[in-house]
């Protein structure tokens, strides 16, 4: 069976894969890839937890097919920190205890970033907002808030 | 946060450093369930009945099996039969829930699985295997199969606990029943008497991780499992059952867990995974879709209650009746004996009757959801004593004050209440200033409590205490809400070491002793006692090595701030780390073992109050504002003893106003998405504000209780009795959606 060939820049790096037509960018990150940190919550675009940004935008990656991330350049959990330096959301997620389980963080950290560089300064009833196509169980999204403000603090001030 | 005792100078318990598991969850190196891939792994795809009960007349796979990249196909008959071998009928019940044999009792419901070299491949493969069946009449309520001459799920089932035996077999498996006093009596000496009918959904857990499994069988029938789970050993136990095999051969890992809330104490994916593995000779990874998960797992009971409850006008509770049927889904085990037993638990009332029925219907299996039958009993008799509040004209707070079950008081399923801090709960609300804030338009405040039982059950820890003097913790309970921080902490506080130099591992089903499953709000309480136990053991060790070094009486050893000192201070302290570097010459490696069925547990108490803004052209609730007061007994990390609050308090908030089960009538679930069960989202909600109460559990080292449950049971009430402010209605049917306040509403203006 011919598999199409896939060029893409993922967290900085050249990135080529081989993938069937009917396969999604989530199934070919996790499993042609090997970046398991978006996850399949859903695999409907209802839950968010496969977040990544798509040329800057926030995409549910379950959502699209593999070959229409050719040419794309994309940013995974993985790529959030910088040489190792944490990114301040992750920092932030860290010390504000923002997360339980874990499965939902790397959706919200992707759609926070995506927010705070669209708004550095956003209210909390933005921040709810930006982050109401991301489900999290565990949390009821109180510290997933204050993790995210306490963020835009910080950055701001940088 | 409130402290009612002070903390008696704790070093690490009670603070709020960074999880040891957090690192990896925020960069997306966490390995949760679906995440393993091994060499040579091969997909698999569930084949399940579209029909909530039917009889399997044939199943063939011929088609299925000559699909390109196929290399297994299974069913039924790839299973033993317990039956047959004489087993436990709750082991035939799991067994036949893993995988359906000659009927299928929910939409959903394993009737075969396949294994392929792709996804898509056994996704196909799956599709063609041919199933007929013959559809039989089917019932999905408890008045459905409550009802004369209901199609019957399970022939031979007999109603237990109920006398004479009935000869007729039926659809209810047990009835429980709790009694005191003399019900005649108690409501003759009440003034006001308030009757009530209650019914809820089904609604599910929601974790956010889909089940997952990877199995790896070996040719000499060892099998290697990684599984998203809340117990493994549990897995392996009933895995094997289902195998037929000796829990020997099995090697159950926990994957780091994405959600659970009960819902993954149970069997799923496990063993279809190992028998698909052993057929074809390679790994198998099983993944669940989302709508699989939602019609083949969890959910917890919809129920049908009936409540009556008497106060005099002074405010003491004089009798209370409760009725309950709930639904089990297709084989017998719902919660209602928890609900039984939880339901008047808060209080101390002289004469009631509870009775409760647990009733089986073509639905999937219920399973543990968070504080397992205590939410929707709740819902029912906090509405009710909302009702009372209002008919004496009271307080909602001081009718509950004025009955508070304290320490002594014969609790309604039986034992006497230990030290306990319910009242400290209701005090707390009632002192803060949400309990008196100003309300706007067509804004209500409603205020409801809850108790849970909290368990203790087995546990095993091991310390090892490592050559540079930092010290590896390993337990066998899955961390699913932080659990490694609390075990850390406790650790630390033990061995007198720094927080950061304490490693807690959660181990395989070989590499720690055994360990109930991840429930129960248990962890920190009973798997806590077991570190702090093997750190004991551990100190003690030390304080011997060093008593050898200096050639003393190892009591005139003690062990203070992480080293031995000598009594009279004669000896120069060993620290952790000199004794650790030294210990080849003091007796090999430091290293011990603990395991405990936990006592003394402590009952766990919350109270909360609510504001919600009720849209009356549109029945859409808001809730505006929200407090929750919660007895932890010791909060060893307050972080995530306020995440479980906050998740709880939200849990029931979705289930208050708008998550449940929507059915057909041919009984398959017409919601089994995220987009159409809706659960909440950030901006449904406002910061779920948090009131730490500590009365500490006089049978644990630091006083723990157990803090993962009880935060689910008042959420629901508080709404109701805040809807029931705003807009003088009552809602009696949860979920209160705005269709149905709407529908409220216009029939109060009618």
């Amino acid at each position: 069976m011919a598999r199409t060939h896939i060029t893409t820049v993922i967290n900085g790096d050249e990135v080529d894969f081989l993938t069937e037509d009917s396969t999604s960018l989530l199934h070919a990150l996790r499993d042609e890839v090997g970046l398991t940190g978006a996850k399949e919550g859903c695999g409907t675009g209802d839950c968010g937890a496969c977040s990544v940004l798509m040329d800057d935008r926030v995409t549910c990656s379950c959502l699209v097919f593999a070959p229409e991330a050719d040419g794309a350049t994309i940013l995974t959990v993985e790529g959030l920190a910088d040489s190792g330096e944490l990114h301040p959301l992750q920092q932030c997620f860290l010390e504000g205890a923002a997360l339980q389980c874990g499965i939902c963080t790397p959706g919200f950290l992707i759609a926070a970033k995506a927010l705070l560089e669209k708004n550095p300064d956003p209210t909390e009833t933005e921040i709810r907002y930006a982050l109401a196509g991301n489900l999290c169980r565990c949390t009821g999204y109180d510290k997933i808030v204050r993790a995210v403000q306490e963020a835009a603090i910080q950055m701001r001030e940088q | 946060m409130a402290l009612t005792e002070e903390n008696p100078g704790y070093k690490w318990v009670g603070t709020r450093p960074i999880r040891p598991d957090g690192l990896e969850k925020v960069t997306g190196k966490a390995q949760f369930g679906a995440d393993l891939t091994l060499p040579g792994m091969l997909y698999g795809k569930i084949v399940r009945s579209p029909h909530a009960h039917a009889r399997i007349v044939a199943i063939d796979t011929s088609a299925a099996e000559s699909m390109p990249g196929v290399k297994a196909v299974i069913t039924g008959n790839d299973f033993p039969d317990l039956a047959a071998n004489g087993a436990h009928p709750s082991a035939i019940d799991i067994s036949h829930n893993a995988i359906a044999r000659d009927k299928v009792l929910y939409e959903g419901h394993v009737v075969a699985a396949v294994a392929a070299v792709t996804r898509e491949q056994a996704a196909a493969a799956a599709n063609a295997v041919e199933v007929t069946y013959e559809v039989l009449p089917h019932v999905l309520t408890v008045d459905d199969a409550m009802a004369e001459n209901a199609p019957l799920l399970h022939e031979g089932m007999i109603t237990k606990g109920v006398e004479p035996t009935p000869e007729q077999p039926s659809n209810v498996a047990s009835r429980v029943a709790h009694e005191r006093g003399d019900l005649e009596q108690g409501f003759g000496e009440a003034d006001v008497v308030v009757e009530q009918e209650f019914t809820t959904k089904p609604v599910h857990q929601g974790y956010i991780e889909p089940h997952a499994a990877v199995a790896d069988a070996n040719s000499d029938g060892r099998a290697n499992i990684w599984c998203s789970s809340q117990g493994h050993f549990q897995m392996r136990a009933d895995t094997a059952s289902v195998l037929g095999v000796s829990q020997g051969t099995l090697k159950v890992t926990a994957a780091e867990i994405g959600g659970g809330f009960g819902g993954k104490t149970v069997i799923y994916l496990e063993p279809i995974a190992v028998r698909l593995s052993q057929r074809a000779g390679r790994p198998v990874k099983l993944v669940m879709d989302r709508d699989e998960v939602f019609r083949a797992t969890g959910p917890t009971s919809g129920t049908r209650m009936k409540i009556k409850m008497g106060v005099s006008n002074d405010g003491k509770l004089t009798a209370a009746e409760v009725w309950m049927a709930f639904e089990a889904g297709a084989y017998a085990g719902g919660p209602v004996g928890a609900a039984g037993m939880t339901v008047l638990a808060p209080y101390d009332i002289p004469h009631f009757l509870v009775e409760g029925y647990d009733v089986v219907c073509n639905k999937p299996r219920v399973a543990a959801y968070r504080a397992p039958g205590a939410p929707m009993a709740a819902f029912a008799v906090e509405s009710v004593l909302d009702d009372l509040a209002r008919a004496i004209d009271m307080d909602p707070i001081d009718l509950r004050l004025a009955n508070a079950a304290v320490e002594g008081t014969q609790a309604a399923y039986g034992p006497k209440f230990p030290r306990i801090g319910f009242v400290e709960t209701l005090e707390a609300i009632k002192e803060h200033p949400n309990y008196t804030a100003e309300l706007g338009p067509n804004q209500g405040r409603g205020v409801a409590a809850g108790f849970w039982f909290n368990a203790g059950m087995s546990s095993s820890a091991t310390v090892h205490v490592n050559e540079n003097g930092t010290a590896t913790v390993v337990t066998g309970s899955p961390d699913i809400g932080g659990s490694r921080q609390s075990m850390a902490l406790m650790a630390a506080e033990e061995l007198g070491i720094p927080y950061e130099s304490i490693k807690p591992v959660v181990a395989d089903t070989e590499t720690v002793g055994f360990t109930d499953v991840t429930g129960g709000s248990r962890v920190t309480l009973a798997t806590g006692a077991a570190v702090v136990d093997a750190c004991r053991i551990v100190i003690d060790d030390l304080r011997a090595r060093a008593a050898k070094t200096w050639d003393v009486e190892v009591d005139q050893v003690e062990w203070v701030d992480g080293q031995a000192q000598h009594v009279d201070g004669s000896q120069p302290p060993l620290s952790l780390n000199d004794l650790a570097a030294k210990s080849a010459r003091t007796g090999g490696p430091i290293s011990a073992n603990a395991s405990l069925n936990a006592r003394g547990v402590g009952a766990a108490f919350s109270t909360q109050v609510c504001d919600v803004e009720v849209d009356p052209e549109t029945g859409v609730t808001q809730v505006v504002r929200y407090l929750t007061a919660q007895d932890a007994g010791r909060a060893i990390s307050p972080d995530y003893v306020e995440g479980q609050m906050q998740g709880g308090v939200v849990q029931g908030i979705g289930w208050g106003l708008n998550e449940e089960y929507v059915h057909d009538q041919n009984g398959n679930m017409e919601n089994p998405s995220f987009l159409d069960y809706r659960m909440p989202v950030a901006s449904d909600l406002p910061m779920i504000e948090c009131c730490i109460i500590e009365v500490p559990n006089p049978a644990h080292p630091y006083g723990v209780r157990g803090v993962g449950e009880v935060g689910i049971v008042p959420p629901m009430a508080a709404l109701g009795n805040a809807i029931k402010d705003a807009t003088g209605v009552r809602m009696t049917d949860l979920p209160m959606s705005p269709i149905k306040v709407l529908e409220a509403l216009n029939e109060q203006s009618d």
